[in-house]
């Protein structure tokens, strides 16, 4: 697992910037009457962090996700990843910067059900202009990693939810991101198939990566080495 | 990004490691590994020059990553996008597949039937070219001709590449009239009067003449001036010449002529199947008949424009000016006048097909864009931008109309094919229009897919993720 997550593992020194640094955050929505969905948020995620962000509906996890993941920007205030000011970036390379340094694992695994599963993984790669040549290798090496090695040709509907969410996994993981954003992972999976996925998450974790993980879930949260909540736009560190 | 205040430090800026296509900016008071590229800050008092700061600007930017896709990626997402649903793709293309192919069928067989009219209707009339003696002057009530014509204009004529036949003709003054026996009674009217006409021997092929009984004279006729005669079915009919067994004999005026042949059928000239034809060495000793009125010229169908330049030049090459030519139409212009008819109304269906087509692939684009709208969000997580999403649309509604092109065009052809077959027609197509045709499919695909593609990159992910759940 470690080979998978080399440049995350390596990259854990104590003398570099923390994955995700949040100053000063807000999101306000331009609704009538404006709804502030993140208020003030300070946060800072080191590198191998396992991070769990827990609330009720509603209280801005999900909106504090696409501000991490440069699917929305903030209405004000800093957000630095891996040091880099995302507020000066343009949308181009915020997006180029999004299939870098993230990787995304989503409640409804959002995988494409024509395509195979090997496919569905390289998908991860695309955007990131990696070379063409060695991609099959590199999907079938991180498949086999997330324990799919046996069903490579098969298209997801054939996977049972637990497989699903481990290709969603693997494709997150293609791109060696810093940080691994995880919006309700285990939300559709039977529990064997939550142990299994959380079971992965402390190998990911272990090897270096940064997991940020939103859930409702409590079992879940105390998985991880790190809670904070979210009441009403505001972040509070649980003990 | 950079402190300048503790020193003069160096960026480093690395080339991408192989493997992750990270780019590194080392900041660092000392030059810790070997770069690519130094850039040395001074600290002096006015700080960084302008071309380091562009530099350091250079190097800041390189440490992001703008979002990138292969073309070879984008052909391979967008074709695995449209063959996705094969079945759904298929009825999208229908709307072009008939736009195009009812296009390539209008043309083809317009085509086609332009050229089958002309060769069955225009045919007589499109190979024929006729020269006279232009006339110059008037003098004294009697017209003075200019340049003129020669009889041996078989000689000079043949062998122009384009002449299948040429012959020449004169009206001959005949006073006396015409009689078959000299009968002295003044109660009947024995002598006729009828035209004679003095002639070449390629004349009967010229005017596509046939003889029904006897034959034609020839150049030996001609030499020898022979006084024999050639008379048209209605002049012998109206001569009682009937059978020509016995070698009958008519009298111009006082001259004897043997009857050789009876002109049965002469299309290019009817006028000569109520005459009389003499050759024109008989022609020239008797009446002094020196030479011909006109020239009678047949051409190989589209060749008639081009005779009709070089024949004034071959019979009279001292004063080709002289000669008056009167061609045909040029066929090409006939059948593209017949095709400008039909192509009118045949080729609105076709546009309105088109159309069709193309309004039905931006419907099922569009409707895709809806319903792939998860697709585009996931894309947009994993790095695409807002110009990926529309291009990639934009391949696959082309790819689709490309495909529409290709098997319109095919079906288009085979129809033309098969008309022709039926009809017993020479199927005629212009080259370019299959090669066209999927062009233009392509074209309205793109066209298609603009509306679609523009929806697909507007939608913001955060709402495309959302609404794909």
């Amino acid at each position: 697992m470690t080979d998978i997550l080399a440049t995350s593992a390596t990259a854990g020194s104590p003398d570099r910037p923390p994955v995700v640094a949040l100053r000063d955050l807000w999101r306000v929505f331009d609704t009538d009457p404006p709804v502030e969905a993140l208020r003030s948020i300070d946060l800072e995620i080191r590198h191998g962090e396992h991070l769990a962000i827990v609330g009720p509906s509603g209280s801005g996890k999900s909106t504090l996700l696409n501000v991490l993941g440069l699917l929305d920007r903030p209405t004000r205030g800093q957000y630095l990843l891996d040091g880099i000011d995302t507020g000066e970036l343009s949308d181009t390379e915020r997006a180029g910067e999004r299939g870098r340094r993230i990787g995304f694992v989503f409640q409804g695994f959002h995988l494409l059900s024509h395509r195979s599963v090997e496919e569905n993984v390289m998908l991860g790669e695309i955007y990131r202009g990696a070379p063409r040549a060695g991609r099959m290798d590199r999907a079938v090496e991180v498949l086999q990693r997330v324990g799919l090695g046996h069903r490579i040709g098969f298209l997801p509907t054939r996977l049972s939810g637990g497989e699903r969410q481990r290709v969603a996994i693997a494709r997150a993981l293609i791109g060696k991101p810093s940080l691994l954003l995880c919006d309700e992972p285990t939300g559709n999976l039977d529990s064997q198939n939550t142990v299994a996925v959380l079971d992965l998450f402390d190998q990911l974790r272990l090897g270096g990566l940064t997991v940020l993980v939103i859930t409702h879930d409590h079992d879940v949260a105390r998985h991880a080495e790190r809670r904070v909540r979210m009441i009403d736009g505001f972040l509070n560190e649980e003990a | 990004m950079t402190d300048f205040s503790t020193g003069p430090p160096y960026i480093n800026v690395s080339p991408p490691i192989a493997e992750t296509q990270v780019t590194e900016t080392q900041v660092a008071e000392t030059q810790v590994t070997e770069p690519d590229e130094v850039v040395q800050l001074t600290d002096d008092a006015n700080g960084p020059s302008r071309r380091q700061r562009r530099k350091l600007r250079r190097a800041e930017k390189k440490a992001t990553t703008r979002s990138r896709l292969r073309v070879l990626d984008l052909l391979d997402e967008s074709l695995a996008g449209v063959f996705a649903r094969p079945a759904r793709a298929a009825l999208t293309t229908l709307g072009t597949v008939l736009g195009i192919a009812s296009l390539v069928a209008t043309l083809g067989v317009s085509r086609t039937a332009g050229n089958q009219i002309v060769d069955r209707f225009d045919e007589l009339s499109a190979t024929q070219v006729t020269v006279r003696a232009r006339a110059t002057g008037q003098s004294s009530g009697s017209s003075r001709r200019g340049t003129p014509l020669p009889w041996s204009v078989e000689d000079r004529l043949l062998p122009l590449n384009g002449v299948v036949a040429a012959g020449a003709i004169a009206d001959v003054p005949t006073p006396g009239g015409i009689r078959t026996v000299p009968v002295r009674d003044p109660s009947v009217v024995s002598t006729r009067t009828l035209p004679v006409f003095a002639a070449s021997p390629g004349l009967i092929d010229a005017v596509r003449g046939r003889i029904t009984s006897g034959r034609w004279f020839d150049i030996g006729h001609v030499a020898r001036n022979d006084r024999v005669a050639v008379l048209g079915v209605d002049a012998a009919t109206e001569l009682g010449v009937t059978r020509l067994a016995n070698l009958p004999g008519i009298y111009i005026g006082d001259d004897l002529y043997t009857v050789i042949g009876i002109l049965d059928d002469a299309p290019r000239d009817v006028g000569l199947l109520g005459g009389v034809i003499i050759p024109s060495g008989a022609a020239n000793e008797r009446y002094n008949i020196s030479k011909p009125e006109r020239v009678v010229i047949e051409t190989e169908v589209g060749a008639a424009g081009l005779i009709a330049k070089q024949a004034p030049i071959a019979l009279s090459p001292n004063a080709p000016e002289g000669l008056s030519v009167s061609a045909p139409r040029d066929p090409s212009a006939t059948r593209d006048a017949v095709q400008s008819d039909i192509n009118t109304l045949f080729l609105l269906l076709g546009l309105v097909s088109l159309i069709v087509g193309a309004i039905g692939i931006a419907n099922v684009t569009l409707v895709t864009v809806m319903e792939r709208t998860g697709e585009i969000g996931l894309r947009r997580a994993l790095g695409a931008h807002r110009k990926h999403i529309a291009i990639q649309f934009l391949c696959e509604s082309t790819a689709m109309g490309l495909i529409g092109g290709v098997v319109g065009a095919s079906v288009g052809l085979l129809f033309v094919v098969a008309v022709s077959a039926a009809r017993d027609w020479t199927p005629v197509l212009d080259i370019w229009l299959p090669l066209i045709a999927p062009v233009v499919g392509a074209i309205v695909g793109l066209l298609a897919g603009l509306y679609p593609a523009v929806r697909a990159a507007r939608m913001e992910p955060v709402d495309a993720l959302r609404a794909g759940t």
